[in-house]
């Protein structure tokens, strides 16, 4: 994990220090002298040789200083941690919608199983599946921001709002401190780009807890909990679905990853003012130290959820957890 | 079972036709544009901006599906949007393929420290976010179709080089590959001329969805303003101009956005599709 961390910190460092653009040049106002330059070069460190400049960053980093912002002169750890509360906010919130809609689907196919219900289920999974969460964001903006304006389709939150936070993990705050208008005004801002997140990701859900959930309903165990008179929604409920979960919640979390990539360019097509918004404007204005940063933080987001997908699955399977 | 099962795989056929069908004709559409475009596709005229499709009342004669902010033909723009999308898809798509699929193999069927450092790559690629790296390597590389292309050939290589790996390795321990040993072939022989066509058809349906998934990072990109210049009609980028006007235009994003939809899900069908075909198991 560490070394998957290390790889990318390099990769990234070295990749951007080819950028083309001159960061500092855009940074001066015309007429800046030589002297000037070499001023702010050195004040970035960008005069050092690229393996001395690697190694001070990463000292930087483990000490948790990942430099000045080149755009907005601010630390980019404030600036990225600003930012992240909202990503987080919306991914957890797409996970949340996929979980619902994947399991509703996966338990009524597997409770009509073999009918045209289940049918449609496939076909429908199908579609979720193929079409990436971009275009599902463009739809939903159709559907409910212009044919059925229900839902905000840009922003975080109405600016008018005055927002009494202390910090900014608004949706969670806002029901702490039962302020219900601005959880409302943040949900209705934020449903559509977690449910374009989401859809690809229920779909999977359906498709693998489906399978996972009939093959289980041929096991002698259900078959038993069956003779003892169960109806079929307790049988599917109580008796297969906590085994047919585990198979499903590793891919899951791998899923959960490619969803998390997935906010940057969703956050950019809802204007939401999350990481990865934050990200292409950075890469837009030739922010190094801002990019990798926020580049680190993904990957670190990506690690984390994939180390906490396997301890999850420790802790529910029996097998590793008397091993 | 075994009813529910073929239950569910009839669609099959006309899923295939459907998907082949929109692909001929983005393929006619995008070679025969010149000849099928009414209008150029970057000539403006200010004075016809935002003009409805031919059936809203206000549609100017000759503009079928409307025009953009600057007056632009979006039918125009479309047909040529679909050759940069096609030309995208189909190349990068390939040589995505070809990367990919030389790394899984050396790594499924060598092993050892090459396997070691193929995968080491794999997991670190693992861990970039794809739409950002890619947004970065255009910031570096600048933009235009060549960094497109090996923008996308760099970021997704990862995901034929993990299922061919895969394969590679299952095949490797059958008893064809050992006899093939056994009778004092070369190794590269086994894996090109023993382990390579039976790993085909899955690399036939990678490319196929690879092809589905370049044309909606080019997509990305010029909806970002980081795929070629801004006046060349893509559809990402018409879709990122239509985003803007959305409230006053709406044609201007629904027409390349629908394109965009069916050309993805074909792609992405005729990959699933050409799975089952493959498949002798669910045949």
């Amino acid at each position: 994990m560490l070394i998957t961390l290390f790889g990318v910190a390099v990769i990234v460092f070295f990749v951007i220090r080819v950028v083309p653009g001159n960061p500092i040049a855009m940074m001066l106002p015309p007429g800046a002298g030589e002297e000037d330059i070499a001023r702010l070069k050195a004040l970035y460190g960008f005069d050092k040789s690229l393996p001395e400049q690697f190694v001070i960053w990463v000292a930087g980093v483990l000490q948790g200083d990942f430099g000045t912002s080149i755009s907005t002169r601010q630390p980019v750890l404030s600036l990225v941690l600003g930012r992240l509360p909202a990503t987080i906010e919306l991914a957890v919130m797409a996970l949340v919608i996929a979980i619902v809609i994947g399991s509703v689907l996966a338990l009524t196919g597997t409770r009509h199983r073999g009918t045209r219900t289940e049918g449609a289920i496939d076909v429908t999974n199908g579609m979720a599946l193929s079409v990436p969460d971009f275009l599902w964001g463009l739809l939903l903006i159709l559907l409910f921001g212009v044919l059925w304006p229900v839902f905000h389709i840009s922003g975080r939150v109405s600016p008018a709002l005055d927002l009494p936070f202390a910090t900014n993990f608004y949706l969670f705050e806002s029901v702490l401190r039962l302020r219900f208008d601005i959880w409302l005004d943040l949900v209705s801002h934020m449903f559509m780009p977690a449910l374009a997140l989401a859809i690809p990701l229920a779909a999977i859900i359906a498709q693998l807890l489906k399978q996972s959930l009939k093959e289980t309903m041929h096991l002698d165990y259900v078959t038993l909990a069956r003779t003892h008179g169960y109806g079929e929604n307790r049988v599917i409920t109580r008796e297969a679905l906590p085994n047919a979960i585990l198979p499903t919640l590793t891919l899951v979390g791998v899923q959960f990853t490619f969803l998390i990539g997935g906010t940057v360019i969703i956050e950019r097509l809802f204007s939401y003012e999350g990481l990865g918004n934050m990200a292409i404007d950075a890469v837009i204005n030739r922010d190094l130290p801002l990019i990798q940063g926020i580049v680190i933080l993904f990957a670190l987001m990506f690690t984390l959820v994939n180390l906490i997908v396997d301890l999850t699955y420790a802790l529910l399977n029996p097998r590793l957890r008397h091993g | 079972m075994a009813d529910a099962r073929s239950a569910i795989k009839r669609p099959i056929g006309p899923r295939l036709w459907l998907s082949g069908g929109w692909l001929t004709l983005l393929v006619l559409g995008a070679v025969f544009a010149p000849l099928l475009a009414p209008k150029d596709p970057l000539m403006q005229d200010l004075f016809l901006g935002r003009m409805p499709p031919f059936w809203l009342p206000g549609a100017e004669p000759g503009y079928l599906l409307g025009t953009d902010s600057l007056g632009r033909d979006v039918l125009s723009r479309l047909l040529y949007g679909a050759r940069v999308a096609l030309f995208v898809g189909l190349i990068a798509g390939v040589l995505t393929c070809l990367l990919g699929t030389t790394l899984g193999l050396i790594a499924g069927y060598y092993r050892g420290w090459p396997d070691l450092l193929i995968s080491r790559f794999i997991d670190i690629w693992m861990a970039f976010p794809p739409v950002l790296f890619s947004i970065l390597l255009i910031a570096v590389m600048g933009t235009g179709l060549t960094s497109i292309i090996i923008a996308i050939v760099v970021i997704d290589w990862t995901r034929f080089a993990r299922v061919i790996r895969a394969e590679a390795m299952t095949q490797g321990a059958m008893d064809y590959v050992a006899s093939a040993q056994v009778t004092g072939h070369k190794r590269i022989g086994i894996m090109l001329l023993e382990i390579l066509p039976n790993v085909l058809p899955t690399m036939v349906v990678l490319l196929t969805l690879e092809m589905g998934i370049a044309v909606i990072v080019e997509a990305i990109l010029s909806f970002v303003n980081l795929s070629i210049s801004t006046d060349d009609p893509t559809w990402g980028s018409m879709i990122s101009e239509g985003r803007v006007s959305i409230h006053q235009a709406w044609w201007v994003l629904v027409f390349p956005l629908v394109c965009l939809f069916f050309t993805v899900l074909s792609f992405s069908q005729l990959g699933e599709g050409l799975k089952d075909y493959f498949d002798p198991v669910l045949r």
